[in-house]
């Protein structure tokens, strides 16, 4: 049983390639619901959903408003809405652009601190902007766990730099093992069959 | 670029003791109760997550500490009642936001309304009217504006004051232009505006038949038959029971075979209305009512 009811990713400049990476190393029966805020054009449509979905035998969903949060499924938040973590269920807002971002990684960092307190696990990927600094440190206020990509294994290090600056704690993980970080930390059981076979 | 991380906001819940999830609703749930008991505005059934930034939004405005001493203001301050209302109300939005759901209206659902002799428009929960003036612009290149009527409704006066006024802040009429081109527009967008008074102020004739008019969704009932409902990104602001009786007024206002336009990111999924409506084909959020 995991001590998670949902990791929350958030990426910017890079991410496309750093998502990849990290959601092709998700076992089928990765037990934690992983929401993911990737900043883009207003305009995208749901182009970074189905590129994942390729990528991975998890579900891959584009989130519309009031989608169920269920383990086994990547959620992507839309384009041009901020995406809050409710008891249970999402719930998008049009509220105004969060330090020039929407969505932005902070608003949903912090929903998911706040409905899933000590329950929730933050990751900080690659990004050419600070935002999710603050989220992640709420996160960790409220007894979650946080996981920042190791900067110098970024495509661009300025977000996980100021994501440890806002959270000296958080572990810092490359990105070629951050797949593996968070299914060890999840405790799915493709990483206990991996640990016996090695 | 050097990023400057402020020093993490200190959490008021450190001078109040450790976070207690349960606690904060019920103290929540107290100032909505108290807000609709007192003043009669209904937000107990609004989306938790999203009220809840808003009031910590406030909250934090106000230098407060807890919702509780929130609500202690709220109850004893009408002005800042107002202040709240502005803050849980508006929905904020762009001229012809979502451009391919514009581009989709005049395709799909225009050749529709031309076999109307007469089209009754309900823009529900218009908030400052951008998109209201988006439809009317769109219609009017039609060549159908002259036989349609929308009612542009809202919860909130003073953004509806806003709706009628037309003007628009002048910084965003390059975004809205590109919007326009985006959805289809037919002419230039700076003929539908004069910088004025400091913003952008749209051409009456776009407002020439439409009625403003205050309605609450959550309390109010239907008030006509309608060809066509716009409610765009006003409903993700409910719970999904409120979303539930919304959907049912929207129901029992709509004329058979007609159309319910929702948010891009919104789905008749999780309703119980689902199976009385058929999207029209392709992406966007345009529903008809089949039975």
């Amino acid at each position: 049983m995991t001590q998670f009811s949902i990791a929350v990713v958030g990426a910017s400049w890079g991410g496309l390639a750093a998502l990849s990476e990290l959601v092709k190393g998700l076992p089928r029966d990765f037990p934690v619901p992983m929401a993911v805020v990737q900043h883009r054009s207003r305009h995208a449509d749901n182009l970074l959903a189905s590129l994942l979905q390729d990528l991975t035998p998890l579900r891959v969903v584009d989130v519309e408003d009031k989608e169920p949060i269920e383990p086994g499924t990547v959620y992507i938040a839309p384009a041009n809405y901020h995406m809050l973590v409710d008891g249970g269920y999402f719930s998008l807002t049009t509220d105004p652009l969060v330090r020039f971002s929407r969505p932005s990684i902070d608003v949903t960092f912090t929903s998911a601190g706040d409905a899933y307190p000590g329950a929730t696990l933050g990751v900080i990927l690659t990004g050419a902007n600070d935002d999710g600094s603050r989220g992640l440190r709420h996160i960790v206020n409220r007894g979650g766990k946080a996981i920042v990509q190791d900067p110098d294994s970024a495509e661009s290090r300025t977000m996980p730099a100021a994501a440890l600056q806002a959270v000296p704690e958080a572990q810092v993980v490359p990105l070629r093992d951050m797949a593996a970080h968070l299914v060890t930390l999840t405790g799915s059981k493709a990483n206990s069959a991996r640990k016996n076979a090695t | 670029m050097a990023v400057q991380v402020d020093e993490p906001v200190p959490s008021v819940l450190e001078e109040t003791g450790p976070y207690d999830q349960d606690l904060e609703r019920i103290e929540i749930e107290l100032l909505l109760e108290g807000v609709y008991r007192h003043y009669g505005f209904d937000f107990r059934s609004y989306a938790y997550a999203s009220i809840r930034r808003r009031l910590w939004k406030r909250i934090e405005a106000e230098g407060l500490a807890t919702v509780s001493a929130l609500q202690a203001v709220i109850l004893h301050q009408p002005p800042m009642m107002e202040r709240l209302l502005l803050d849980l109300s508006i929905n904020v939005t762009a001229m012809f936001r979502d451009p391919t759901f514009y581009q989709a209206f005049r395709e799909r659902v225009v050749p529709l309304l031309r076999t109307y002799p007469y089209i009754r428009i309900w823009h529900a929960g218009c908030a400052t009217g951008e998109e209201v003036y988006s439809m009317a612009i769109l219609l009017q290149e039609e060549g159908l504006y002259d036989r349609s009527r929308i009612y542009a409704t809202d919860i909130n006066e003073v953004v509806l004051q806003k709706s009628k006024e037309g003007i628009f802040p002048l910084d965003r009429m390059q975004e809205y232009t590109e919007n326009y081109i985006a959805a289809g527009g037919k002419r230039a967008f700076s003929d539908y505006y004069t910088a004025k008074y400091g913003g952008a102020l749209f051409n009456p004739s776009l407002t020439k038949n439409v009625v403003f008019s205050l309605h609450n969704l959550v309390t109010d009932r239907s008030f006509a038959e309608f060809n066509v409902i716009l409610c765009r990104n006003v409903l993700i602001y409910f719970d999904k029971s409120l979303q539930a009786r919304v959907h049912g007024l929207f129901y029992d206002s709509l004329a058979t075979f007609g159309i319910l336009v929702l948010g891009s990111k919104e789905s008749l999924r999780f309703s119980p209305y689902e199976d009385h409506y058929e999207q029209i084909n392709g992406p966007e959020k345009i529903f008809r009512k089949v039975r």
